[in-house]
């Protein structure tokens, strides 16, 4: 049987039309409020917390009872390890949501390439809150959970490892890093784990920021053109860290895991969000600042930002969700699980009522002190690369033997050309 | 004239006789193309489309965010040909498809000759190494994960035994033996089984024939085994190594391509590029790389079938 050619010339056809058809899905939607029926609201998150969803699903039912134009608000949850790749996945496929929760690391990303619709900045909001997310004096997301570090402490750990509790330190003024690396030490003599740093697990180097911050270290310089892993500040932190878990056995090691919140670990450093996983805890806990480092006292605050997608399909009714989702009384209402960044909200009151599991004290000197004097943790336009670069030369660091300085050096060495793009 | 203009219409058309057009051999034909479509449509839609685009996104710079798609011409080879990055990627592909086809064809031959034994228990065992290809690869990876941490599974049993075992994950040498092991151990059951069907198409007779000849055993395994199941030997050879090629769960949960890049092979790469650092032109040439090396090692294996396969039917 003969069978007609097929001519490679209408295959091409085929994929240069069907690659047509696919750029023109990217191109999204263009703000049309004009189209017919009810406007559907789709936006991105990386909580799959069952309180915060319902929390959220709450504010936005209470804004459909007065926008009948409006069906349905959707929170999709995304797992926040893949969270931004898979967002940015759904933006090239040409899905895209309506607004998106935005990581503090890739703010610059989404700000400088203009994926985000400006949107309204309300006076109430802190200055050093919005910083991450502007351009040229334009506001592209609502810095929506600006959440400080601090230290929980199992202390019926540190306790039983005979050592004071790290509120007493605080007390006393001794609440230094020395002071938290001796406490971890004893605790892990027991068989538990020390100092845990949340989310860093030996590869999330950037969460190492809740340290090296005590030494006025930084990855980058201010203007993120010049590379600060070499300099002495970041040496001297990241040999105290070394140290740390190799020499004094105060944190636990490459490929050992110890879950603060099961109980197996006396301190994590981590966004006092987390608190909520204490609920239900088996042993006594508290919430104490980061210790002072040898540059002093600090701080190091979290933050997400929610952002209108400006190729979303319904630019201008996001928007005004944005802004309904977030105003006062909404604001009063997430400080639960996300501290706002409106001055007037950042007081014990407030606070408290949202966050009965923490003390006023705690609500002062971790969040109300640490949104007013921290750094937003680190940023970077074309920050994932970065991270990755970062991750694989830091490696060599988490061996017994490593030369510190050297491997320092071969960070920069390794990423002063992406610094310079 | 009179007559001529007197002639029925119809014997007044007849010219030369044209054949019918749905003759059989056309029916047949249209009947054949309409029972491949399905399978046809899947291929176009499926595979030639998608291979097309990403030859066309390769020659783009595409910035999801910005939502600008520029044509950039042959930048995106130029960078693959000066991509320090590459190299190290090429060979960790080239040490876990060797170290995993090497292993897995070995233990999966070697499984199914035990198994094929006529002795008790045998089903019970053929079950046992089977089921790790049912169950679901990132499943089956998260709990290795568990397993090979410092304080994990396998160090407790190394220390039942008295051995110090290492961190696995942690080094450069015993990572990558960990993502093939674990990826071995998920699909040597698969090959097994193909090897066990082809053991057991071999006729008793030939062993019987070789046994009186005197042949021993390693002599009738080497000169009547192994050319019997060469096709399926070939056949499994070409799957393993393309499924190695094509390794990326393993590395995304267990390694996540480190420690430094040791275990960043092209399809974990290509993926950073792409869908990480957002480089989606670039990410597409890549995938063309890997396109051409898998079709290059797929038809070097089909022309040499010649040389070492026994028989074909």
């Amino acid at each position: 049987m003969k069978l007609p050619k097929l001519k490679l010339s209408g295959l091409t056809a085929a994929g240069v039309a069907a690659a047509l058809l696919a750029l023109a899905g990217c191109g999204g939607g263009s703000g049309d409020e004009a189209a017919s029926g009810p406007i559907d609201l789709r936006m991105t998150i990386w909580s799959a917390n069952a309180k915060h969803t319902a929390l959220f699903d709450q504010i936005a039912a209470a804004y459909k009872k007065d926008h009948p134009e409006i069906g349905k608000i959707t929170f999709e949850s995304i797992p926040y390890e893949n969270y931004t790749t898979t967002l940015t996945t759904q933006i090239g496929g040409g899905n895209v949501p309506d607004l998106a929760w935005i990581l503090e690391s890739t703010a610059p990303d989404f700000v400088t390439s203009g994926a985000l619709a400006p949107i309204d900045k309300d006076a109430d909001l802190l200055p050093t809150t919005t910083t991450n997310w502007e351009q040229d004096g334009q506001l592209y997301a609502y810095p929506f959970s600006t959440s400080p570090l601090g230290v929980f402490v199992n202390t019926d750990l540190v306790t039983a490892a005979g050592r004071p509790t790290p509120a007493q330190q605080v007390a006393a003024g001794t609440w230094t890093w020395d002071q938290a690396i001796a406490t971890g030490a004893a605790v892990q003599k027991s068989g538990k784990g020390g100092v845990v740093v949340g989310d860093f697990d030996f590869k999330g180097w950037d969460a190492l920021n809740s340290i090296w911050a005590g030494w006025g270290a930084r990855p980058w310089s201010e203007d993120g053109r010049t590379c600060g892993f070499d300099q002495p500040e970041m040496v001297a932190a990241m040999t105290a860290i070394h140290k740390m878990v190799f020499t004094d056995k105060a944190m636990p090691g490459p490929g050992v895991t110890k879950d603060f919140f099961a109980g197996d670990a006396a301190m994590v450093l981590t966004q006092i969000s987390r608190a909520a996983l204490l609920e239900k805890a088996k042993f006594k806990w508290d919430l104490v600042p980061l210790p002072k480092g040898p540059a002093g006292e600090y701080s190091v605050v979290g933050q997400a930002g929610i952002g209108v997608l400006k190729r979303g399909k319904h630019v201008d009714a996001a928007k005004e969700f944005l802004a309904y989702f977030t105003n006062q009384e909404n604001s009063a209402k997430l400080a639960q699980f996300f501290p706002p960044p409106r001055k007037s909200q950042l007081t014990t009151d407030v606070l408290a009522k949202a966050n009965p599991l923490l003390k006023p004290a705690q609500l002062q000197s971790v969040v109300i002190d640490g949104i007013e004097r921290g750094d937003i943790k680190t940023s970077h336009v074309g920050y994932a690369e970065l991270q990755q670069t970062v991750r694989a030369e830091l490696d060599p660091l988490w061996k017994p033997d490593a030369d510190v300085k050297a491997v320092m050096s071969g960070v920069c060495a390794k990423i002063n050309p992406l610094l310079a793009k | 004239m009179t007559l001529l203009a007197d002639k029925p219409a119809a014997v007044a058309d007849t010219g030369p006789r044209r054949a019918p057009y749905w003759t059989m051999r056309r029916r047949d034909e249209l009947a054949g193309w309409l029972m491949v479509a399905p399978q046809l449509a899947g291929i176009v839609a499926f595979v030639i489309v998608p291979l097309g685009l990403v030859v066309w996104y390769s020659l783009h710079e595409w910035n999801v965010l910005a939502g600008t798609f520029d044509f950039v011409g042959g930048a995106n080879y130029e960078q693959l040909a000066s991509d320090p990055r590459l190299g190290p990627a090429l060979r960790a592909t080239g040490i876990f498809s060797a170290g995993l086809v090497v292993l897995n064809l070995s233990l999966a031959l070697f499984l199914a000759v035990l198994l094929n034994q006529k002795l008790r228990g045998t089903v019970v065992f053929r079950t046992l190494f089977f089921s790790p290809v049912v169950v679901t690869l990132v499943a089956w990876t998260i709990v290795w994960g568990f397993l090979l941490q410092d304080n994990g599974g396998v160090n407790a049993f190394l220390d039942l035994l008295g051995i110090d075992g290492p961190n696995w994950l942690r080094g450069s040498t015993t990572a990558m033996i960990s993502v093939i092991v674990v990826q071995l151990f998920k699909g040597v059951g698969l090959n097994m089984v193909l090897f066990l069907a082809a053991l057991q198409g071999v006729p008793a007779e030939l062993y019987e024939a070789a046994r009186i000849d005197g042949a021993s055993a390693w002599a009738r395994f080497r000169q009547v085994t192994l050319p019997l199941i060469s096709p399926t030997i070939l056949l499994t050879s070409i799957l393993t190594i393309v499924g190695s090629l094509q390794v990326f769960a393993q590395i995304a949960v267990l390694t996540q391509g480190g420690p430094g890049t040791s275990t960043t092979v092209l399809v974990y790469y290509l993926y950073q590029q792409a869908f990480q650092f957002h480089h989606f032109g670039y990410g597409a040439t890549l995938s063309l790389l890997l396109f051409v090396i898998v079709l290059a090692l797929t038809v070097l294996q089909w022309r040499m079938r010649k040389r070492w396969v026994f028989h074909e039917s």
